[in-house]
């Protein structure tokens, strides 16, 4: 069915989603909350919320959400002449809230599934320490997506060519995670068979990749890997957050390796890693520094199965 | 020669299902990037290597069944990551050594 709130699970950019599940409420919601007491009548809620320019007031029972009061609330009491009831005759109970810890991907869900302007946040231990409308949903998410897509445009500038028609991925790698490490060979590796690309060729990229994922796994702060499968190759950029290599030549040695013995006895860190990259491709760039390494890789794919890729 | 058969003269535990893909040779290596750069295609894994991220590698490689010396345990998450790739997964009390020379003669590479 369509959504009001364009975000679907499998359409929307990667990019898109990941801001929106990597950010939690915590971060966006108002926390300087105006609350009031179930005794109040609506007649001083509304000189409150007129004078707060607010247009949701939580209701509170000592710590306890009870209620909320909205500005149609407001206007029904006013039109049946009830400005002088307290606030719990009209508040509306059917309460639906948030956590802290969520994603904001759920306040989102939230306003596109209910008809509500704003939603209580509560903590772990149940309390209200937050309330959050769309209007913060835009303040923030605007600039985070601000901030996201100059970091991808400077990328783009700084050589990562695309073309229309051309597939791009996205992987972020985290340092040390090696329940995840080999997610982003095992898509590529799926994305060229549908492309009926041979299996050698295959089994060169999704070695690069995965040589390049365990090495950001195992050595950096985290990074990223970013894939350009297009109709003559397959281009691969692994960057990351550092601490860097300190001797390039000699981490391009078979044998050579810095990993710590439990990385090893993972039967990784074989010192193999950088020498298999390179003797799979056809183009092999690396440069490091303190604070990161970028290696970028091209392996071109055989004549005979060029892919269609628009 | 299909994984079934192969394991009917190995009599090894199989701790997955068993796929219906062939063996030509075999592998062995407890280096997963010595695995990943030179382990040939449609061969059996033999390693001490039991997690998850063995069967990353063997799925990368075109290796279509592991098996695990030593008697060493497969880790909750590496079957279902194997079962998902349709790597068999087979364990055996048995050194890398001596499953070598086990396969080996199992697949006719060796007396």
């Amino acid at each position: 069915m369509r959504k009001l709130i364009p975000i679907y699970e499998n359409q929307t950019p990667l990019v898109v989603l990941e801001l929106i599940q990597g950010h939690k409420i915590k971060e966006i919601m108002s926390e300087n909350i105006i609350t009031i007491g179930r005794d109040m009548t609506m007649r001083d809620v509304k000189i409150l919320m007129k004078e707060k320019s607010i247009s949701g007031v939580p209701v509170m029972d000592k710590k306890r959400l009870i209620g909320i009061i909205s500005v149609e609330d407001l206007l029904n009491a006013l039109e049946d002449g009830l400005m002088d009831d307290p606030v719990e005759k009209h508040m509306s109970r059917n309460l639906v809230i948030l956590e802290e810890q969520m994603p904001v991907s759920f306040a989102i869900d939230y306003f596109e599934n209910y008809s509500f302007n704003r939603f209580p946040v509560l903590n772990e231990r149940k309390e209200l320490v937050g309330i959050i409308t769309s209007r913060d949903i835009i303040i923030h998410m605007v600039a985070v997506m601000n901030q996201e897509i100059r970091r991808l445009e400077n990328l783009a500038k700084q050589g990562a060519h695309t073309e229309i028609g051309d597939i791009v991925r996205r992987y972020a790698v985290v340092q040390n995670d090696f329940k995840n490490a080999g997610k982003a060979s095992s898509e590529i590796k799926t994305i060229l068979i549908k492309h009926l690309v041979d299996r050698k060729t295959i089994r060169s990229i999704a070695t690069a990749v995965y040589e390049l994922e365990i090495n950001q796994v195992v050595h950096s702060l985290g990074g990223e890997i970013l894939c350009r499968i297009s109709d003559k190759n397959v281009e691969i950029l692994a960057r990351d957050r550092g601490p860097g290599i300190e001797d390039i030549e000699l981490a391009l040695s078979e044998g050579y390796s810095t990993a710590t013995d439990w990385i090893r006895s993972m039967g990784f860190g074989a010192g193999m890693g950088l020498p298999n990259i390179q003797r799979v491709s056809d183009e092999f760039h690396i440069q490091s520094s303190k604070t990161g390494t970028e290696i970028r890789v091209i392996i071109n794919l055989p004549d005979d199965n060029k892919i269609e890729t628009s | 020669m299909k994984i079934k058969e192969l394991n009917e003269i190995l009599n090894f535990e199989l701790l997955t299902t068993c796929p219906d893909s062939e063996i030509v040779t075999a592998y062995t290596s407890d280096l997963l990037s010595d695995v990943m750069g030179n382990a040939p295609d449609d061969s059996v894994l033999i390693t001490i290597q039991a997690h998850k991220n063995t069967i990353a590698v063997a799925s990368l490689a075109g290796i279509n069944a592991v098996i695990l010396c030593n008697n060493r345990k497969a880790p909750e998450d590496m079957l279902p990551a194997a079962e998902k790739e349709e790597i068999a997964v087979l364990s055996t009390g048995l050194n890398q050594f001596d499953t070598s020379i086990a396969v080996g003669r199992a697949l006719e590479l060796c007396k």
